[in-house]
């Protein structure tokens, strides 16, 4: 009965209409938004097929083939440069041949492991930087006057507005032999001669910081402006001290946005690219650098494409736990 | 209590001047006459000779075109595609592949700049290749396979702004619209649009500001000819700092600063207008 | 004062078997997944009523009426408007319109628009259009607020709107939920009249979900009592109050105080309850249908009971002694709890009708004894 009644028959022919398709993906159950958007307007259809679809072929089939490409053998001179895993040979039978050849060279040559150690070691302090840096700002920022505080958040987000790439070339400028920052300790007299910042870690780790800063901020100021005032105030009534009261309150309340903060910085961070190619030392490459060389330097996509599948594996960890909590905090929004 | 009031003051202070010197300091040296950029030329500084330098710059003029044309074409398509996805997250409550689609919508925020460039390459070469298999025809690579790739990753931005702008309001205004008469499409041109309005102009923005300062996905999803503003700068970069790029980031910094400087009063206005009738209301009720 | 109005006027057309509903319900069931919201309700409701499902939250009123405006599925069973099926008909073909208890206004359109959405979906003259709104906004009387957004007006002004938009397509039916939730008690009262006074001038049908008893003895012709996803009782507020058929009604619809006991005598004159709870006999001066020996309930009111200083002569049924423990001054009444011989608490309460000076007054733990007209228990067997 409860069936009969999900689709009335002149809804299923008009979904029918729409074609076989969409019926292979959406052939669910009850809908929210109404009953009858889905029993009495086939279009409902058409609007979750069209990003659905769109994301399916520019994002998911494009892994597949990073995935299938990474298993081929590397041929230098066809073009593409692999020979294909699957292949119909002409006997109508499918030909598989996955070569590990590119997997097992990135996960055993010295330069590649010491890549991936590196680019993880330079994410996770930069993340921790940015924490350090972030969580007082945002703090701050939180218990600040209202009046203000929409001041200072236009402050943090607008160097987001202005181009990534012009922000970390800035630093160049500050950070070269002859730079802003050496002249000006020379002129005071610390230092005599000029201290070697660029093509450092140090300068990535600033680098990334710097960048990502608004986006370890953002989610730790949505969390601390939503804390109770009077949660303080009780934990002080209580006998706790300031440092004592932050520890034990705020802090642990504080969890969801540090995490979704430093996801924010740490993920994207391990894939850097841009940043330590215009700071970062030329003896030690992060692992996107390394990508990008053998794509467009060695033409070896095999391996680019290997490369690229452990980082997502690697990665696929973090992002799961990002969209844990990114899903919680838009169920939180609703109520 | 002082200490802490200290404390956060000092805080801000220090967090505010990290992000804003280094800003600053390229703007001021944009007026410096020296090429040797860090070193002030006194004597002839300041100077707007860069800037007349950057507009009689033809490559960057013409990679600053083919930029401004990708980021709209892609910021408009982002826009209308993270939309439909952001009110399917938000009001089409479950059905199979929902989980999918939310995945599939938030991962490219976090993704790696390389990855997705990598893998829309490969897509776009496969794609080629059947093109030509097919119909003995093949598109090359360039501002289009640039802006499909950027609105792929945009419009996960656009996704997540209008679906938390849709979840900050329940649907009784929809299923208002739809009792008194109006047919779903309707109802979503006539209000769930309005209502997200904002939402889907600063989507917008973000979009267009996001293909506007990208790189690396340009990088790999490039053909010849379609170089973009940032891989012209990303090339004189490299090679080290260039008067030129100081004068460009300057007049961006300046127009993206004064626009959002711009809208922020504006919206405060707003704010303040609306509370004031608010008030009156009550007032007056 | 409504009621009575109806009553003169002989509107009472569930007493007419005879009479064609307006409205069926047939065994309308709704589930989501394993929870039922609603459990196999069957409903009757004439032209002209205003109807009251009242319940506490998740009792399923909202889910009913959700399903009779089209918002919800119904898992099983019928739902008929003037004779139509209403099962395949989406919510923007319904003849039906809903009062949202957000109301949901739309924001970004002034006063006018907002009422004249409606209309506009029926493809009518613009001239047409602008002469029903400002009729409608003139019955609501918000004439001089037509250009007016949603943000600029207070909360019964909206409320006015919201009604004014939902009525002005001349619908069959109007549902509304929680219609004066929103607003503050003196309003609410205020409100209660217009609404009445606005539904007989057009006499469109109302069905009325929410959990205010007050507002639902107030506004209804009837009152549909709801718990658990069913119907537990229906009846006109005073069937309601006066004659709960259970337990749960009894206890939900006002305050009671329920005495367990055993039918000793059931005549069809009279009936006797022997109550170890009171510590005596209950006398009802009516008949009910159960055998003797069997448990019941007797139910009183608080307002029913009399409180006595000194033990009436000659009475030994409908009378008990107690100890008054609590007395709670209101203004208009006085509660007072008694603690009987059997240690049960029983409530009174009495009008405050003339100043008493201290000795005229009750006190603290003065002995008293209870009494209430045989009349006035209510026999519940379940």
């Amino acid at each position: 009965m409860a069936n009969s009644r999900a689709l009335p028959a002149h809804a299923r022919l008009r979904s029918g209409r729409l074609g076989p398709l969409w019926d292979l993906f959406f052939r669910f159950g009850p809908l929210g938004w109404s009953h009858y958007i889905r029993s009495h307007w086939a279009g409902q259809r058409l609007v979750i097929a069209i990003p659905f679809l769109w994301l399916l072929v520019f994002f998911v089939v494009p892994f597949l083939i990073v995935l299938n490409i990474s298993f081929a053998e590397w041929a230098p001179l066809s073009r593409p440069p692999y020979e294909p895993v699957l292949r119909w040979l002409e006997d109508g039978a499918l030909q598989v041949k996955l070569v590990f050849a590119s997997y097992t060279y990135l996960l055993h040559e010295p330069l590649y492991v010491s890549a991936w150690l590196y680019s993880i070691k330079v994410a996770a302090i930069s993340t921790l930087f940015c924490l350090l840096i972030g969580y007082p700002m945002a703090y701050a920022i939180a218990r600040s006057e209202p009046s203000v505080r929409n001041i200072y958040l236009m402050l943090i987000i607008l160097p987001f507005w202005t181009s990534f790439l012009l922000r970390v070339y800035a630093w160049i400028g500050l950070l070269k032999n002859d730079g802003v920052i050496n002249q000006f300790l020379m002129w005071l007299g610390v230092i005599d001669s000029p201290l070697t910042m660029m093509n450092t870690s140090f300068a990535v780790y600033i680098g990334i910081v710097y960048s990502y800063l608004p986006f370890m901020i953002l989610p730790l100021y949505s969390n601390l402006e939503k804390h109770d005032q009077t949660l303080l105030e009780a934990a002080s009534d209580l006998g706790a001290g300031p440092v004592r009261s932050f520890l034990r309150v705020t802090l642990p309340l504080s969890i969801p946005g540090i995490v979704a903060g430093s996801l924010l910085v740490f993920i994207p961070a391990v894939g850097e690219y841009v940043i330590p190619s215009l700071l970062g030392r030329t003896d030690q490459l992060m692992i996107a650098k390394l990508l990008a060389d053998e794509f467009f330097m060695n033409r070896d996509w095999p391996r680019a494409s290997a490369v690229a599948t452990v980082m997502l594996l690697l990665l696929i960890v973090p992002i799961m736990i990002f969209q844990h909590f990114q899903n919680k905090e838009l169920a939180a929004a609703k109520k | 209590m002082k200490s802490r009031r200290w404390f956060q003051k000092s805080a801000l202070l220090l967090g505010f001047a990290f992000l804003y010197i280094p800003i600053i300091m390229m703007i001021v040296y944009s007026f410096n006459n020296s090429r040797l950029v860090t070193v002030w030329d006194a004597a002839n500084s300041p100077t707007l000779a860069w800037y007349g330098k950057l507009f009689q710059n033809d490559q960057i003029m013409d990679a600053a075109w083919v930029s401004i044309q990708i980021a709209a074409m892609s910021a408009t398509a982002a826009v209308i595609l993270g939309t439909l996805a952001g009110l399917v997250l938000a009001r089409f409550g479950p059905f199979r592949g929902r989980s999918l689609l939310s995945g599939m919508s938030t991962a490219p925020l976090v993704m790696p700049e390389v990855i997705t460039g990598l893998s829309m390459l490969l897509l776009f070469v496969a794609l080629e290749q059947l093109f030509e298999h097919w119909f003995g025809w093949s598109f090359g690579r360039g501002m289009i396979t640039i802006t499909i790739a950027h609105i792929t990753f945009t419009m996960a931005y656009v996704t997540v702004v209008v679906q938390s702008r849709l979840a900050s309001f329940d649907d009784s205004m929809e299923e208002a619209a739809m009792d008194l008469g109006a047919k779903p499409a309707k109802v979503f041109m006539k209000i769930t649009v309005p209502l997200i309005l904002p939402a889907i102009l600063s989507g917008w923005l973000l979009a267009f500001t996001l293909s506007w300062d990208d790189v690396v996905i340009a990088q790999f999803n490039a053909g010849p000819g379609s170089n973009t503003l940032p891989m012209v700068i990303f090339s004189k970069v490299r090679l080290g700092v260039s008067p030129e790029v100081n004068a460009l980031a300057t007049i961006m910094v300046l127009i993206v600063g004064a626009g959002v400087v711009l809208s922020a009063l504006y919206m405060r206005r707003a704010e303040k207008r609306r509370k004031r009738e608010e008030q009156m209301a009550v007032a007056n009720g | 004062m409504t009621e009575q109005r109806r009553n003169d006027k002989k509107l009472e057309p569930w007493r007419d078997p005879r009479a064609e509903p307006y409205i069926r319900f047939e065994n309308v069931t709704k589930r989501f997944g394993d929870f039922t919201a609603v459990n196999n309700v069957s409903l009757k409701i004439y032209r002209g009523e205003i109807f009251c499902l009242l319940g506490g939250s998740g009792c399923g009123k909202s889910t009913l009426l959700r399903m009779m405006a089209g918002f919800e599925s119904v898992s099983g069973g019928n739902i008929f408007l003037d004779g139509q099926d209403m099962a395949d008909i989406p919510p923007y073909e319904r003849p039906v319109n809903m009062m949202f208890q957000s109301y949901a206004l739309f924001p970004h359109m002034t006063v006018e628009k907002n009422v004249a959405f409606g209309l506009e979906q029926e493809k009518l003259s613009q001239s047409e259009i602008a002469s029903r709104v400002s009729d409608m906004l003139e019955i609501v009387q918000l004439g001089q607020f037509a250009a007016r957004k949603p943000h600029q007006l207070s909360g019964g002004q909206r409320q006015r709107v919201a009604l004014a938009r939902s009525l002005v397509k001349r619908p069959k039916l109007l549902l509304l939920d929680e219609p004066l939730g929103a607003l503050d008690k003196k309003l609410r009262e205020h409100t209660q009249f217009e609404l009445i006074n606005i539904q007989e001038q057009l006499g469109v049908t109302f069905i009325v979900v929410t959990h205010d008893q007050e507002e639902a003895m107030t506004l209804a012709s009837r009152i549909g009592v709801m718990n658990r996803g069913e119907i537990v009782q229906v009846g006109t507020p005073t069937e309601i109050y006066e004659f709960p058929t259970s337990k749960f009604v009894a206890d939900f619809i006002g305050s009671v105080n329920m005495f367990e006991g055993v039918l000793i005598e059931d005549l069809p004159d009279h009936v006797r309850i022997q109550s170890n709870e009171l510590g005596g006999v209950v006398y009802v001066d009516h008949g009910i249908s159960a055998a003797p020996g069997a448990v019941v309930w007797a139910a009183i009111r608080p307002e029913k009971i009399n409180i006595l200083r000194t033990p009436p002569p000659d009475v030994r049924e409908n009378c008990v002694r107690g100890v008054v423990k609590e007395i709670a001054y209101m203004g208009d009444v006085s509660t007072y709890l008694v603690k009987i011989d059997t240690d049960k608490i029983v409530r009174v309460t009495l009008p405050n009708i003339e100043r008493l000076s201290d000795d005229e007054r009750i006190l603290w733990d003065e002995t008293v004894y209870l009494t209430w007209h045989s009349s006035s228990p209510i026999v519940i067997s379940q």
